[in-house]
C-alpha cells in the first residue's frame, strides 16, 4: 500500500510541477494576475506530495518491505536503521527522488522568501524552477521509478553496497544535491531576468545569498565525499581526479566564479551578461555531472545505472535546458549593457582575473574529464587522463589565483586604493615567508620545488584575510557579517593551500609485509603488527589487526584496521585504522594474506590532512555567514 | 594611456594569457594521457615499450603467483586470446581476484613483462571496467563470462 501511495504522490508531484511552471511562466507573460498568484499554492502542493512520496520510500526501507524491488535490491533486514534510511539514496532511483525533493524544498524556500520581489519576477523564477522539477520528476517516474513491486516479494534484500555503509556517505549525497540544486535557483533567477530583459543591482542582491548558500552546500558535499574516499576506500588520499569527483568540482569552480562576479554586479552593476553566463554554466555543469554520473557513461563507485534510456533522457533534458538558456542568452544579453568603467588595480579587475583563472581551471578539468569519453565515442582509442595531467594544469591557474586573492581582498571598488593597506599586505607576505622558512627548515625537513611556494602563498592569504577584521576591530568600525564571512572563507582557502602543500610534500607511505610480532619501517616511523583477531559486526565479520606505531622508538599510535567480509554481498571491504592527531594522521590499512603468516599492510603518515577538510568547512561557513548579512534581509527592495 | 587604450591592453593581455594557458593545457594533455591496450594489442606490438599505459583484461585463473610472505607478486592478464604477465609489488585492491576484470597501470619491458605500479579492480561484483568488458566481448564471441550467482534479486 505504502509503495502505491508513493507512486501516486509522485504522479501528483509531476502534475503540480507542470501547473507551477505553466502558471509561473504564462501568468506574467499574458498578464493574468490570477494565474500568477496560483504559482505559490502550486509550489506548496508540489512540496507536500513530493514529501509524501519520499516519506513513503523511507517508510518502505525502514519497514524492510522487500516486495518493493528497489528496497530488495538495496537493503537488508540486518542493516542498521541509519543505513536503512540512507539506503534510500544509496542507488539511482531513490537518489533521483531525493534530488527532486531537495529541488522542491529550495523552490518552497524561494516562494516563501520572495515576497519582497516584484510579483511577476518571482512567478517567473518559480516557473523556471517548476520546469526543472518537471524534468526530474518525469525522469524518475518514467525511467527510474523506485516504487515498482517485486512479485513474489524477496525473502530478504540484497543489502546496501558495503562501501556506502558509512555515516559520512549517508550525508554526502543530500549535501551535494543541495549544492547542485541550489545552483538551479541562481539559474532560475538568471532566466527570469533574461525573460524580463532587465537586470539591475537589486537582481544581483536577491541572487547572491541563494548562490552563496548553494555553493556552501556544494563545498560541504564535496569535502564529505573526499573524506569518505580517504578513510573508506583505503587508498589514503584526499582527491583522485576521478571523473565523478571532477563532475562535482567543475560546478564548484564555476560557482565560485559566479559568487565573485555577482559581487561586482551587485556593487557596481558591471559584468552583467558574464554573470548570467556563469549562472547558466554552473547549473549546466551540475546537470552534466548528473548525466555523467547517472547515465553509466562513466563507471566508478558512484554510477549506479547503465541504462541507455536513462542516458538519452538526461541528455535530451540537458540539451533542452542548456540550449534553451543559451538561446535566451543570445537573444536577451545584448539588452543588458554595463556603463561604468574601472581602473586596473580596482576590486573589479581583481575579480575579473579571479573569474578568468577559475574558468580556465574549470576548463582544464573539463578537458581532462571529457577527453576519454569523446575519444572513445569517436573511435580514436581508449585513453585515460590521470593526475599527471590534472595536477599541473590545475595548479597553473590556481597558484596565481591565491596570490591575487591575498592582494585583491583589500582593493577598493572603482579606483584601486591599495596604498593605505600596502604596508599590511607586505607585512603579511613577509610573515608568510618567514613562517614558510620555519616549516620547511624546522618542522619538516626537505622540500619539493612547490613546497615553499605553496606554504608562502597559503600563509600569506591566511594572514591577509585577517587584516581587515583586525583593522576594523582596532578602529571600532562596524563588523558586518559580510566582512566576517569573507575573512573566514579566504582564511579557509589559505589553510586549504597550506594543508595540501604539507600533505603533498611530506607524506610518508609504504606497503609492508608483516607477520604478527614483526615490524617494518616507513622512514622514521616503525609499524608493528601486534596481533590479529576476529570480530563480528551487525552484518559482517572482520579480521582486525592491532598495529602499534613508533616514531624514533617512541609509541605515537595504536591502530585497529579491519578487513570486513559483508555476508549478504560477500564483499571484502577495507576499514582503515586512522589516528587523528593535531598535526597529522597516522594511517594503516590491512591488505591481504600473503602466505607464510604475513599480511600486506599499507602504512602512511600524512601531515595536516584533516585540515584539508576543515578548510573546506571554513570556506562553506564563511559563505553561510556572508549570505546572512543584514542587507539581504531587512532592506526594502526597490522595484526592479 | 587613454582609457580606451588601457581597455584594449587589458583585453589583449587576457586573451594572450588564456591562449598560453590553453597551449600549456594541450601540451600537458598530449604528454600525460594514458592509452589502454588489451593483451592481443600488446602481443601484436601495438603497445609502446617503456612508456606508461593501461593494460586491461581478466586475471587468468591459477596464474597469481607470489613468493610466500612477500609483497612481490605476478599474474597473467588475458583476453582469452593472448596473455601478458604482470609483475607488481604492493597491496592489491579488495576485489582483485582470479577470473575477474582488472586494469594495471605501468610499463611494458623489452622482455614482454608488464611492470605495474598501480592495480585497479572493479568496485563491486557486477562491475567490469568498460574497456575490459569490450575487449573481452570482442575476443570471446560476444559472450561475457560473468559470475552468475550474484547478479539478480532472488525471485523465488
Amino acid at each position: 500500500m505504502i509503495a502505491e501511495l508513493g507512486h501516486f504522490t509522485l504522479i501528483l508531484a509531476l502534475l503540480a510541477a507542470l501547473a507551477q511552471s505553466f502558471f509561473g511562466l504564462a501568468g506574467p507573460a499574458m498578464d493574468r494576475p490570477s494565474w500568477t498568484s496560483t504559482v505559490r499554492p502550486a509550489v506548496w502542493v508540489q512540496f507536500l506530495v513530493t514529501t509524501l512520496s519520499l516519506g513513503a520510500l523511507v517508510t518502505a526501507f525502514v519497514n524492510n518491505d522487500f516486495s518493493v524491488e528497489y528496497v530488495a535490491a538495496n537493503s537488508n533486514s540486518a542493516l542498521p536503521l541509519l543505513y536503512r534510511v540512507s539506503a534510500v539514496w544509496g542507488a539511482h532511483e531513490g537518489s533521483l527522488l531525493l534530488w527532486a525533493w531537495i529541488l522542491v524544498a529550495w523552490t518552497l524556500a524561494v516562494a516563501l522568501l520572495s515576497r519582497s520581489l516584484p510579483e511577476p519576477f518571482a512567478a517567473r523564477v518559480l516557473g523556471v524552477l517548476g520546469l526543472i522539477s518537471v524534468g526530474f520528476l518525469a525522469f524518475t517516474l518514467f525511467t527510474s521509478n523506485p516504487f515498482l513491486r517485486l512479485d513474489p516479494a524477496a525473502p530478504d534484500g540484497r543489502d546496501l553496497n558495503p562501501l556506502l555503509q558509512d555515516p559520512a556517505l549517508a550525508v554526502h549525497p543530500p549535501m551535494l544535491y543541495a549544492g547542485y540544486v541550489g545552483l538551479a535557483v541562481a539559474f532560475a533567477f538568471a532566466c527570469a531576468a533574461m525573460i524580463e530583459g532587465r537586470l539591475d543591482q537589486a537582481w544581483a542582491r536577491w541572487t547572491r545569498p541563494w548562490t552563496t548558500v548553494a555553493w556552501a552546500f556544494l563545498s560541504i558535499g564535496i569535502a564529505l565525499g573526499s573524506w569518505w574516499a580517504y578513510y573508506e576506500l583505503g587508498w589514503g588520499g584526499y582527491w583522485f581526479w576521478d571523473p565523478v569527483e571532477n563532475a562535482s568540482f567543475m560546478p564548484w569552480l564555476v560557482g565560485t566564479a559566479l559568487i565573485h562576479s555577482l559581487a561586482v554586479t551587485e556593487k557596481r552593476g558591471l559584468f552583467k551578461s558574464w554573470t548570467l553566463l556563469l549562472a547558466i554554466m554552473a547549473f549546466s555543469l551540475s546537470l552534466l555531472g548528473t548525466f555523467l554520473v547517472r547515465s553509466g557513461v562513466l563507471v566508478s563507485v558512484h554510477s549506479f545505472a547503465a541504462d541507455p534510456a536513462r542516458g538519452m533522457f538526461i541528455l535530451a533534458f540537458l540539451v533542452i535546458i542548456i540550449g534553451g538558456a543559451l538561446t535566451l542568452y543570445a537573444w536577451r544579453a545584448p539588452l543588458l549593457r554595463s556603463e561604468a568603467g574601472f581602473e586596473f588595480t580596482s576590486r573589479e579587475s581583481f575579480l575579473l582575473f579571479n573569474n578568468i583563472l577559475l574558468v580556465v581551471a574549470a576548463a582544464a578539468v573539463f578537458v581532462g574529464t571529457m577527453a576519454p569519453l569523446i575519444s572513445d565515442a569517436l573511435g580514436l582509442g581508449t585513453l585515460s587522463v590521470g593526475r599527471q595531467y590534472f595536477d599541473p594544469v590545475f595548479l597553473l591557474p590556481s597558484l596565481p589565483l591565491v596570490a591575487l586573492a591575498a592582494v585583491g581582498i583589500h582593493s577598493g571598488w572603482k579606483k584601486g586604493r591599495l596604498s593605505d593597506r600596502r604596508q599590511s599586505i607586505l607585512l603579511a607576505l613577509l610573515a608568510g615567508v618567514l613562517l614558510t622558512l620555519v616549516l620547511v627548515l624546522g618542522v619538516w625537513e626537505g622540500a619539493k620545488i612547490l613546497t615553499p611556494i605553496g606554504f608562502a602563498l597559503g600563509l600569506w592569504l591566511m594572514l591577509s584575510a585577517l587584516i581587515d577584521p583586525i583593522d576594523r576591530w582596532r578602529r571600532k568600525l562596524s563588523m558586518t557579517r559580510a566582512v566576517i564571512g569573507m575573512a573566514i572563507a579566504h582564511l579557509g582557502l589559505g589553510l586549504f593551500v597550506v594543508s595540501i602543500t604539507a600533505v603533498e610534500s611530506y607524506t610518508r607511505e609504504r606497503d609492508l609485509a608483516l607477520a604478527v610480532g614483526e615490524s617494518g619501517r616507513v622512514d622514521e616511523f616503525e609499524y608493528r603488527l601486534e596481533g590479529l583477531s576476529t570480530v563480528e559486526g551487525p552484518n559482517y565479520d572482520a579480521l582486525r589487526g592491532e598495529v602499534r606505531v613508533f616514531e624514533n622508538g617512541k609509541q605515537v599510535g595504536l591502530l585497529y584496521p579491519e578487513k570486513r567480509n559483508y555476508w549478504v554481498q560477500r564483499q571484502m571491504m577495507t576499514e582503515a585504522g586512522i589516528e587523528m592527531q593535531i598535526g597529522r594522521d597516522i594511517f594503516v590499512a590491512l591488505g591481504e594474506d600473503l602466505g607464510a603468516g604475513r599480511w600486506s599492510v599499507r602504512a602512511q603518515v600524512r601531515p595536516l590532512i584533516n585540515y584539508v577538510w576543515f578548510a573546506a568547512f571554513l570556506m562553506a561557513l564563511g559563505g553561510v555567514i556572508a549570505a546572512t548579512d543584514r542587507r539581504y534581509r531587512s532592506r526594502p527592495e526597490p522595484a526592479a | 594611456m587613454t582609457p580606451r587604450q588601457r581597455r584594449i591592453t587589458l583585453v589583449v593581455g587576457i586573451l594572450a594569457g588564456v591562449a598560453v594557458a590553453g597551449a600549456l593545457t594541450l601540451s600537458a594533455f598530449r604528454e600525460n594521457v594514458m592509452f589502454f591496450f588489451d593483451p592481443s594489442q600488446v602481443a601484436g606490438g601495438e603497445a609502446p615499450i617503456e612508456q606508461r599505459f593501461r593494460l586491461g583484461g581478466m586475471v587468468k585463473p591459477g596464474s597469481v603467483d607470489r613468493v610466500a610472505g612477500s609483497l612481490e607478486m605476478s599474474f597473467v592478464v588475458t583476453d582469452f586470446q593472448q596473455d601478458v604477465r604482470v609483475v607488481y609489488s604492493g597491496v592489491v585492491p579488495d576485489l582483485f581476484r582470479e577470473n575477474q576484470g582488472v586494469v594495471a597501470h605501468g610499463r611494458l619491458g623489452t622482455d614482454g613483462v608488464f611492470v605495474a605500479d598501480e592495480i585497479l579492480a572493479k568496485h563491486d561484483e557486477n562491475y567490469m571496467p568498460p574497456e575490459v568488458a569490450r575487449a573481452i566481448k570482442e575476443k570471446h564471441g560476444g559472450v561475457m563470462p560473468v559470475n552468475p550467482d550474484v547478479r539478480s534479486v532472488p525471485r523465488t
